[in-house]
């Protein structure tokens, strides 16, 4: 690990100031920064700690969710309004990591993310455009079984690891973010980046720039929401192909819906096509699987991924017929 | 402001890059608490923070200023007459061979049952917006799935939480209802 100062901040003003030195970077719970710092994949030369920062949950009249940046991911998990009204959040995160990890991470690290893709983090032995911009990609020719099917480029093949995002991404989550001119606030959807010819610029975020918060918009749909992680054993993996879904039915015509893929992509995937498709449609399986075809249709399969489009297809139709099972 | 460590007063390391694990076992000399992968994927190194589990291998020990830290030597007294009662529950349960992961998984299920007191949902828990916590032998195994044991001793490791923290019938019933905590 290369020599960094450490400073902890005691509200987003100091830390704005503090994080906008060059090589600065912020610290929330460390269980992907440190990890990264020890592997020599990220180098800042300050940790600003911002975990101290923004811990509540602020229940809105409006009956919209306020989540602190600095809230931990199980306390998130755990927290009774999320678990009512939003469970594809909940059970989100609780398919993520371990518990342990859980305790430790923040809701705005998890935000930052960074892949899992073992070229990325091979610093000594592997070509990789999102740590070294222009240096090439060992991913793509390589042993490719867990990366990207949709939205990837020649530069990067790489996929987003996180659960919860998939979640906050079908809820039509916005991330609030404070910058020395100001406040901003910006879709879950639109926060990520595809990888492009830039698969090192992942988020909306410039440099600096401090999230402070996630909002979850009411949404009475979001009451009947699930989530499923595949994934190569039955617990603490990283998701092959996940789904978060929400779904409202009514007289067997879907009303409206909300899905959203993980482990495929660069980005939580919002599956907005298959979402149009659906909408207005009938509540049963085989419209379900004719959806999931139509998102999937893009797809394209690296040597040893192809089986995530079938899996990614199956596991939409398998989530949603439960939960137009759980409706009926 | 220092760091509490079973019950003692210790400074913070100088250096910022020094692990929370590195800090106990090299400076503190307190080696129970074990290093593993040292990347969070096997919670060898589990500790209590404020009664919270989390690995402190990814844990930066300056981050963790004023907190209270509890390893696996905080947890007996000190005295080998004395164990902590999951700590004789591995013993009579086989919860080990090598014993490499045992304090990792003892203090992971500590963490653990504090989880489940609070009625905190896992990924095994049917309705996650239910109030109480319907244990079972799923729900454990799911729960302690961020401690790994190579030599393969989970059957026992589970068998001696369910003594400590479900009802007798949890070491047998795989999918039974075994005993609810009220929250």
């Amino acid at each position: 690990m290369t020599p960094f100062n450490y400073s902890r901040a005691d509200d987003a003003e100091q830390a704005l100031a503090l994080g906008s030195a060059p090589g600065a970077k912020f610290l929330g719970g460390g269980t992907n920064l440190v990890d990264l710092m020890r592997e020599t994949v990220e180098r800042p030369t300050a940790l600003v700690d911002v975990t101290g920062l923004a811990e509540m949950i602020e229940e809105r009249e409006d009956g919209s969710l306020l989540i602190g940046a600095g809230v931990r991911n199980s306390a998130l998990a755990a927290h009774p309004a999320v678990r009512t009204r939003y469970p594809v959040l909940s059970r989100a995160i609780l398919a993520g990591a371990s518990a342990q990890i859980r305790n430790m991470a923040t809701v705005g690290g998890n935000l930052l993310q960074r892949t899992r893709c073992t070229y990325f983090y091979d610093n000594e032995g592997a070509r990789c455009n999102k740590r070294t911009p222009g240096q090439g990609c060992d991913a793509i020719d390589g042993f490719n079984r867990i990366h990207a099917i949709l939205g990837a480029s020649d530069a990067c093949v790489a996929t987003h690891p996180s659960d919860m995002c998939v979640a906050l991404t079908a809820l039509d989550a916005v991330v609030h973010i404070s910058c020395t001119g100001g406040t901003r606030s910006v879709g879950l959807n639109d926060f990520h980046r595809l990888p492009g010819a830039r698969p090192d610029i992942e988020t909306v975020l410039e440099p600096g720039d401090l999230i402070t918060a996630v909002e979850l918009p009411a949404s009475p749909i979001a009451a009947h929401s699930s989530y499923r992680k595949v994934r190569d054993r039955a617990s603490y993996a990283f998701a092959l192909v996940s789904v978060g879904a929400a779904l409202e039915i009514e007289g067997g015509i879907v009303k409206d819906v909300r899905l959203a893929l993980g482990g495929v992509a660069h980005k939580p995937w919002r599956a907005l096509k298959a979402e149009t498709l659906l909408k207005g449609g009938p509540a049963n399986a085989t419209a379900f699987r004719a959806a999931a075809e139509a998102e999937l249709a893009d797809a394209k399969a690296l040597n040893d991924n192809g089986f995530k489009i079938e899996l990614a297809a199956r596991t939409i139709t398998a989530v949603l017929s439960e939960l137009a099972g759980a409706e009926v | 402001m220092p760091i509490q460590v079973n019950g003692s007063m210790v400074s913070i390391p100088d250096d910022p890059r020094m692990s929370l694990l590195d800090m106990l076992r090299e400076h503190l000399h307190l080696t129970g608490t074990k290093v593993g992968c040292n990347q969070g994927a096997c919670g060898a190194c589990t500790v209590l923070v404020d009664g919270e589990r989390i690995v402190s291998c990814l844990a930066l020990a300056v981050q963790y200023e004023g907190r209270a830290i509890t390893t696996v030597e905080g947890l007996s007294g000190g005295n080998n007459g004395d164990l902590h009662p999951l700590q004789a529950a591995f013993i009579e349960h086989d919860g080990f061979q090598c014993g490499y992961c045992t304090p990792g998984q003892i203090c992971s299920a500590i963490g653990m049952a504090g989880e489940i007191a609070r009625g905190i949902p896992s990924h095994v828990t049917e309705d996650v917006a239910a109030e109480t916590i319907v244990l079972s032998r799923a729900e454990f195994q799911e729960r302690m799935s961020g401690n790994l044991c190579r030599c393969g001793a989970h059957n026992g490791i589970i068998d001696a939480i369910s003594e400590v923290y479900g009802s007798a019938h949890a070491a047998q019933d795989d999918a039974g209802l075994v005993k609810e905590i009220a929250q």
